[in-house]
Order: C-alpha cells, then structure tokens, then sequence
C-alpha cells in the first residue's frame, strides 16, 4: 500500500507538483507541508481546515491556485489556526496588511471588533476571580484531574442553588417583614379564634435553664431556636398594610415555594442538558468505547503521583472491564435455555431478597421514628440520652445507608450481569434508598402527626401533640441535616487523617513497623472498602457530571411530592404560622385570585379548571412525541452518513488505484499517446475530486518529527 | 500595567495575545515559567527576540508534563525540528493548543501528531499499541493490548485500509465526549 500512500507525498519544488491534489478540499485538511526556508531540517504542520475554501490565508497558495476574493470571506482567527507562532504571526501581519487595503469603515469595523473581543475576554476573566472557590478547584483539578473535578464543581453548584434559594425566600418572606415598621407599614396579625386547636404553648424556657439544655435545644431545633426565623412558627404576621397596597404574606409564602422549585428544575436541566445531548446522539451501547478510552482517557490535568497511579489503574481497570464486557456478550450468546432459567430465577430470587432488606431498612426506620417522637413527649432528664433519642432516626438512616451499599454489591455478583450494568444497577439501588429513606422519615412523621387517639382529629391533626407540627416537621429535618454534617466531617477527620499520619509520619522501631503495618492493612481496607471503592470504578468525566445532575432531578421530583402534598391536602396547623385562618395552605390562592378584578381572575380560574388541564397535558404530550421523533431520525441520519463517509472512502482508494494502474501503463509507453492519455486521465480525475496526473511517485520526505 | 514590565515590547504582547488563546497576564506568567526552567539560558528581555530554545529534557521534567505519559510526544509535536527543542514561541504555543479555550478541531489536529509515533501521518497498529503501552505501562498482557488495538482500529476506521487517517480519528474524536475536557493542561 506504500505505492498509493506515497501519492500523498509531493514535493513542493516543481511547479507540476499536484496542483489539483493541493485543490482538493478534503486534502486541504490531510496537507502536511513542508517549511519554506533554508533551514536543515524539515517540519511539518498540518494545513489549516478553511471554511469557506478562502485561501487568502497562505501567501503561497494565493499565488499558484486560482486566485480568490481576498475580502469578505468569514476567516478563522489566526489563533485557531494550526501553525507555528511565526507562521501565526505573519498571517495576522498579512490580514492586518489586508485591512489596510480596505475602506476605513471596514478597518474600523475590524477594529471594533477586536478590542470588543478582548474587552469581553478580559470580562469573563474578572468575573471568573469572582467564581465561588475558583482557586481550590484549580488546584484539585491539576492535582487529580476532571473526575474528581466534577465531584467538587456539582457541590459548588449545589450551594449557589441552595444560597439563590434562601435570598428568594428571605427578599420575599422575611424582608418584608422586617421592613416593615420602618417603611411605614403596619402587620396585621393572626386572629387566633380561641378555640382548643389555637393553643400554642410558649416553646422558650424559663426560669432556671441549666446551660447544656441550650446546647440541646441547638442540635434539635426546640427551645430558643424554636421561635426564630427558621422554623415556620415564626411567622405570624398575615398581611402588611402599606399605604398604597397590602402585602399579602401567605400568598407570597406559597408562590415563593411553588416559584424556587421551578427555579430548581429549569437550573438543573440546563446543566445537565449538554450531557444529556451528547447522551442521546450517541450508541448508548459501547459504540467507541475503546477509541474513548485511549485517545481521550488520559486527563493531562493530572499532576500529582498518586493521582496519576490511581488514574493509570482506573484505566488498565476500564480496559480489563471492556475487554471482560466483550466476553460477557460472547457468554451470553452461548446461554443455553436451561442456563437462561436458572439465571432468571437466581435473579428473581435475589431481586426479592434485596426488596426484604429494603423493607426491614424502612421499616426500622419508621419504628425509629415512632419511637423517638414518643421518647420526646416523655423526656428522661438525662440530656445525652434524649439527644440520642431524637437523633435516633438519622441515626439509623445513616446505618442503613452504609450497610446496603456494601450488601448490594456482594449480589450483584451473583446476579451474572455484564459489567457495566452492574455498575448502574448497584448505584441505581443506593441511590434510591437514600432517597426513599428520607421519603419513609416523613411518611411516619405525617402518620404520628395526623394519628389522635380515638381516631377522630378534631382539627386535622393531633393538635395536642404537635400544635405546630410543621415547625416539628423542621426540625426533623434540621436534626438530619445536622447529623449528616457531623458524619461527613467525622469521617474525614477521625478516620481519613489519622490513616494519612499513621501512613507518612509514623517512624518506629521493626516490631513497631510490623503493628503499624498491621493496623494500617486494617484502616486501608476499611477506607478501601467505603471511599476507594468508587474511585477505582470511576465513571467518565462528562458521564458521571450527568449522573450526578439525574440523581439531583430525582431528588428533586420526590422532594416535591411532600411539599404538594403538604401544601394541597395536609390541613395547616391553626396556632402558628401564616395559614391560620386557612384549612389548607393552597387555600390562599384561590382567595387571593377571587380578588383580583373579574375578567383576570375569570381567566385565573380558568386556567385551573379540568379542561385546560387536559388541554395541556394532550399538547405536551404531542410536543414530547415529536422532539422524540426529531431525536431518533437524527440518529439515523447519523448513521447513514457515517456510512457514506466509509463508501467515499473507499471510492476515493479505489480511484486512486486505478488512476496509478493508468499511469503505470502510460509510463511505460511514453509519447505524445500517453501525454495526452494522462492529460485526459487528469481531466477527468479532477472531474471526479480524486487524485491527480502527472504524480511524481518520490519517496515520503524524511520527517525530522520521526522518532 | 502594561507600562510597568520590560520583558516584552507592547507590540509583542499584542501579536501573543492574537496568535493564542492567552491574555497578557497569562503571558506574562508563562515567560517566567520558562525563565525558571533554566535562568540561565533564557534571559528576561525578550524585546530584541532571542533565539533560545530550551531542550526536551528540560521541558518534561515540568511538573505539568511530569506524570503524563505523552509528554515526549507533546514536546516533540510542538517543537520546530521535531527534535523537542522548545522556543518560546514554541512553548506558548504548546500551552494554548492545551488550554481550555483552544477549539475542538485544533485540538484533533495536533492529538493527531502525537499519537503518530511513527509520523507517517496514519495512526496504525503498533502506534496504537505504543499508546497503549505507555498508557497503561505495560500491563495488559500483549495478546489483550492486540485485542484492543484491533476493536479501536474496527471502532474508527472508515475507509477499511486498517489504520486511522486523520479523517477517521477526526470523525472519531468528535464523538468523543470526554476529548474536549481531558484533552488540556492547566498552567
């Protein structure tokens, strides 16, 4: 094949050197052109891609080939061309030159746009000193690459949301009633009505407080923290009268509610949409598996030693998994029926093992939760075994959530999937009883909450119990929050940094080494087992950043049935907060709406009522079918292009050999016959974009690049 | 600020900031780079533009290049007689094609040359097998390096000649979700 690749090479010191090889657009691309100077060696730099076949780019080109239009073609700017500085630099001063030739309203319009560019770079570069922790996540993506990056920019991204959450709340719930005596506004209070389910014992203590209940009252959110601005029963006021207009409390409470969780899934669509995109496009199935793996696996961010060795085995890992993958398929397709069942009901069978251990997590959880909400109706006056209570049931999330991972894993080994999916699987399993368990938490909290002895609630809820059971609900959730903190931080500092210590700075006799080395065997397996475990499986960078923005959608969808429910159905307590006068929370829109002028709050209502639901839900349907249909004919549409490129890939070889077997012939035979044969053949070769006559069959020029 | 340092004249700096993807203050910071790979050798006024090249030894032992199994390759592709001997020219240009800012295409031109071990402008069989083996240091025993060089060349090859032209490894890289991120170094 030596004698068709060395068409290619030409060489550039006669002026029949393959003017029409050079034409080819196609080739404009491959053209590995040697340096024009006198120096020794020779270099090549692959030709740069032009967009609109404008040459005026190459000094060199504008001479032989035809000559173009110099102005007005839509140029690369000379930085993404793939040159040397000099040649870069020469091409900026050859266009500069250019400008000049042109009018002064093309010069300055050229002007404008370079300094606007580079004012827009040097933007971007100040606001990007603004960026949330911007020097730390350099510094860990050139210690351990894009992966880890990915994890620590999604936990930047986790806070800004939090923090825009919390100012909308704060601008629209909390500002104005803090405003409001010195704007001139008066708040109207709550009517408490007096009856039975209107009765909100005071929360702060009095009299003699011994001090640690203060620390107590802090981990669980009772006490003094009860009545501030963080738990819903602070807020009493319900409407605040301005001058001008009324600001009506309630309402902005619920729509600020309904407006941040929009907020929260337009944001986190967004981000995820790129990847998303690329996801669809793609094979999901391993289609450039390999390819990906050894041209774009290698992160040259990394340069820290270990993250390099832990980079290198996470790759020779990836490629073991593949090549096991391949395998696999190959068993697969082997299965006999009789191995088919046997799979199949070993998998049934562990599938329902795994739905029991779920079951027995839940309902331990539920139990944790029933008791620890009694345990608090009657305190034992021993300080650290009532906080120990109350926590009970994070507590027991947080066991649960450590021991199924671990279990989940040891079946799936058994299960026989291929490798990939067991990876899925597994984390798919994990991720859903983190979130469940939290779904099972509230679950019994709102059975404790709505259960009243003798099953007839006369206010909805157990207003005995819990006369403001959505400040409880928040300190439920206060004294999970807290405790996850505390985890976190344990594990980091009472098991990760001892590890690194004993490993680096413990110098010690023989007998010593041999007892540090036992125990560090012990540590590294443990810590092997919960954090590296992950890391030596890693996802790829772009994969794992979508991964990890589906879990946070998911999150998010279950995180909202609560907050409907709560805010639809659940019967608001009548002794505190903004709905007191109100049997549900939602009950404030409506109210709200009836007041508005007719025709506005006609058409509000409208939009509510049962028809335009369906009307909605039908369209939306019909969008979703076609932007599916738009997705599946693009794929196809890349395929059969992709199977055009390799049929013109394989016309263009075939040409060119026929067109070296003509020249062979005419070689052979010299005179004006074959002058004019190969004149021919020329003609029509440049007719059909293939190579060209009149090739000097040279050897490839030596590369100096050549190692 | 530009009026306060004399290491490049204004116009130079002008020519950088057009030709890569750097702004001044970047540049800036990478002549010192440069500078303190061997203070000697390359001086601090570059107005008169010195012709200094630094040699390949020198640049791998960077603690950007120290851990990456390519950085002979890199070094090479970037210098002027392949022999990795670095201008600064040559330097600045190297970090630019690697920043994050560089577009895709350049960025498969020049992936393209160092994968070429052999620089015979396809990338074939034991190129892919040398990547190979320096990605994984030669862990992979050599009958599962062959498989996998065999599935990748199956995987991007095109035109059936069973080695990857730069049409097939652009073709290829541009389906690559992870190029574009793990493709550049920070400096």
């Amino acid at each position: 094949m030596d004698t068709v690749d060395s068409v290619f090479y030409s060489d550039h010191m006669g002026p029949s050197s393959n003017p029409l090889l050079d034409q080819l657009p196609s080739y404009q691309s491959l053209l590995y052109r040697r340096k024009p100077s006198a120096t020794a060696g020779t270099k090549r730099r692959a030709s740069s891609r032009t967009r609109v076949g404008s040459s005026s780019s190459w000094k060199w080109k504008v001479d032989r080939v035809d000559e173009r239009p110099k102005v007005a073609c839509p140029q690369r700017p000379v930085r993404e061309l793939p040159k040397t500085m000099e040649e870069k630099r020469r091409d900026k001063e050859q266009r500069m030159e250019q400008a000049r030739d042109l009018s002064s309203w093309e010069q300055w319009r050229q002007n404008a746009r370079r300094s606007l560019r580079r004012l827009k770079e040097e933007s971007l570069d100040l606001l990007s000193t603004l960026e949330l922790w911007r020097g730390d996540i350099h510094v860990i993506e050139g210690m351990f690459g894009t992966g880890i990056l990915s994890y620590f920019s999604f936990l930047r991204f986790l806070v800004l949301l939090n923090f825009v959450i919390f100012l909308l709340m704060f601008s629209f719930v909390m500002l104005p009633i803090i405003v409001a005596p010195h704007a001139g506004g008066n708040s109207t209070f709550n009517a408490r009505d007096g009856g039975e389910c209107s009765i909100y014992p005071s929360t702060s203590r009095r009299g003699l407080v011994v001090f640690h209940q203060y620390i107590a009252d802090l981990l669980s959110g009772t006490g003094f923290l009860e009545g501030t601005y963080l738990f819903y029963g602070f807020y009493k006021v319900q409407a605040i009268n301005y001058p001008r207009f009324t600001y009506n409390l309630p309402l902005a409470y619920v729509l600020v509610t309904i407006a941040y969780l929009f907020l929260s899934l337009i944001w986190i669509v967004k981000r995820s949409a790129s990847g998303f995109k690329r996801k669809l496009v793609q094979d999901e199935d391993r289609f450039q598996s390999f390819c990906n793996k050894i041209f774009a696996g290698w992160d040259f961010c990394i340069t820290n030693e270990n993250a390099a060795r832990l980079k290198r085995s996470s790759l020779l890992y990836e490629l073991k998994t593949d090549l096991e993958e391949e395998r696999t398929k190959q068993k697969i397709a082997d299965r006999t029926r009789k191995d088919k069942c046997r799979i199949y009901v070993l998998r049934v069978v562990l599938n329902v093992f795994v739905i029991a251990v779920l079951a027995t997590c839940f309902y331990s959880i539920y139990r944790a939760t029933i008791f620890s909400q009694e345990s608090q109706m009657r305190p034992t006056g021993n300080v650290i075994l009532d906080l120990i209570y109350e926590y009970l049931p994070s507590i027991v999330i947080t066991l649960a959530n450590f021991i199924t991972p671990l279990m989940f894993t040891m079946i799936i080994q058994y299960e026989d999937y291929s490798p990939a999916f067991e990876i899925r699987f597994t984390l798919m399993r994990c991720v859903f009883m983190r979130l469940a368990s939290i779904g099972v938490l509230l679950f019994s909290l709102w059975s404790q909450i709505t259960f009243c002895p003798g099953n007839n609630c006369s206010c909805g809820y157990n207003h005995k119990r819990y006369p403001c059971w959505e400040s409880h609900v928040g300190q439920e959730m206060y004294k999970l929050m807290i405790f996850d903190f505390i985890i976190i931080g344990a594990v980091t500092v009472f098991v990760e940094f001892p590890r690194k210590l004993i490993v680096t700075y413990c110098d010690c006799g023989l007998a010593k080494c041999t007892i540090k080395y036992f125990i560090v065997f012990y540590i590294k397996k443990m810590t092997l087992m919960n954090n590296c475990r992950p890391a030596t499986r890693p996802f790829r960078a772009s994969s794992s950043n979508f991964f990890f923005l589906a879990v946070l959608l998911i999150g998010l969808a279950l995180a909202c049935v609560p907050v409907i429910v709560s805010i639809a159905e659940i019967s608001c307590s009548q002794a505190c907060g903004p709905f007191v006068n109100y049997t549900t929370s939602w009950e404030v829109v409506p109210q709200a709406v009836s007041q508005l002028p007719s025709g506005l709050s006609t058409f509000l209502f409208a939009l509510a009522s049962e028809p335009f639901a369906v009307t909605f839900f039908v369209i939306t349907c019909l969008v979703m079918f076609y932007f599916i249909a738009l997705a599946a004919a693009h794929k196809r549409v890349v395929d059969h292009l992709r199977e055009q490129l390799v049929m013109e890939g394989k016309d263009k070889r075939f040409l060119i050999q026929k067109l070296l077997q003509a020249q062979r012939t005419s070689v052979r035979s010299p005179g004006g016959h074959s002058r004019s044969d190969r004149g021919s053949q020329s003609h029509s070769a440049a007719q059909n974009c293939s190579s060209t006559g009149g090739v000097y069959l040279v050897q490839p020029p030596v590369s100096a690049t050549h190692v | 600020m530009g009026n306060k340092q004399t290491i490049f004249t204004d116009e130079q700096l002008d020519a950088y900031q057009d030709c890569t993807f750097f702004t001044r203050k970047e540049i800036l910071r990478l002549h010192g780079r440069y500078h303190e790979l061997a203070p000697h050798l390359v001086p601090m006024d570059y107005t008169n533009e010195p012709d200094v090249k630094l040699p390949l030894a020198l640049i791998v032992n960077m603690p950007e290049l120290k851990e990456n199994p390519f950085r002979n390759r890199i070094v090479e592709s970037f210098s002027e007689d392949g022999e990795g001997n670095l201008s600064f020219n040559d330097f600045v240009d190297m970090f630019s094609v690697l920043s994050e800012m560089a577009p895709r295409e350049l960025k498969a031109i020049y992936a393209f040359k160092i994968y070429d071990f052999n620089t015979d402008n396809f990338i074939c069989k034991e190129d892919l097998e040398k990547t190979l083996n320096k990605l994984t240091r030669e862990e992979l025993t050599s009958e599962e390096v062959n498989l996998v060089c065999e599935k990748a060349i199956e995987e991007a090859d095109l035109d059936g000649d069973s080695k990857l032209s730069f049409a097939d490894f652009e073709n290829m890289i541009s389906r690559a979700p992870d190029f574009l991120s793990t493709f550049h170094l920070r400096i």
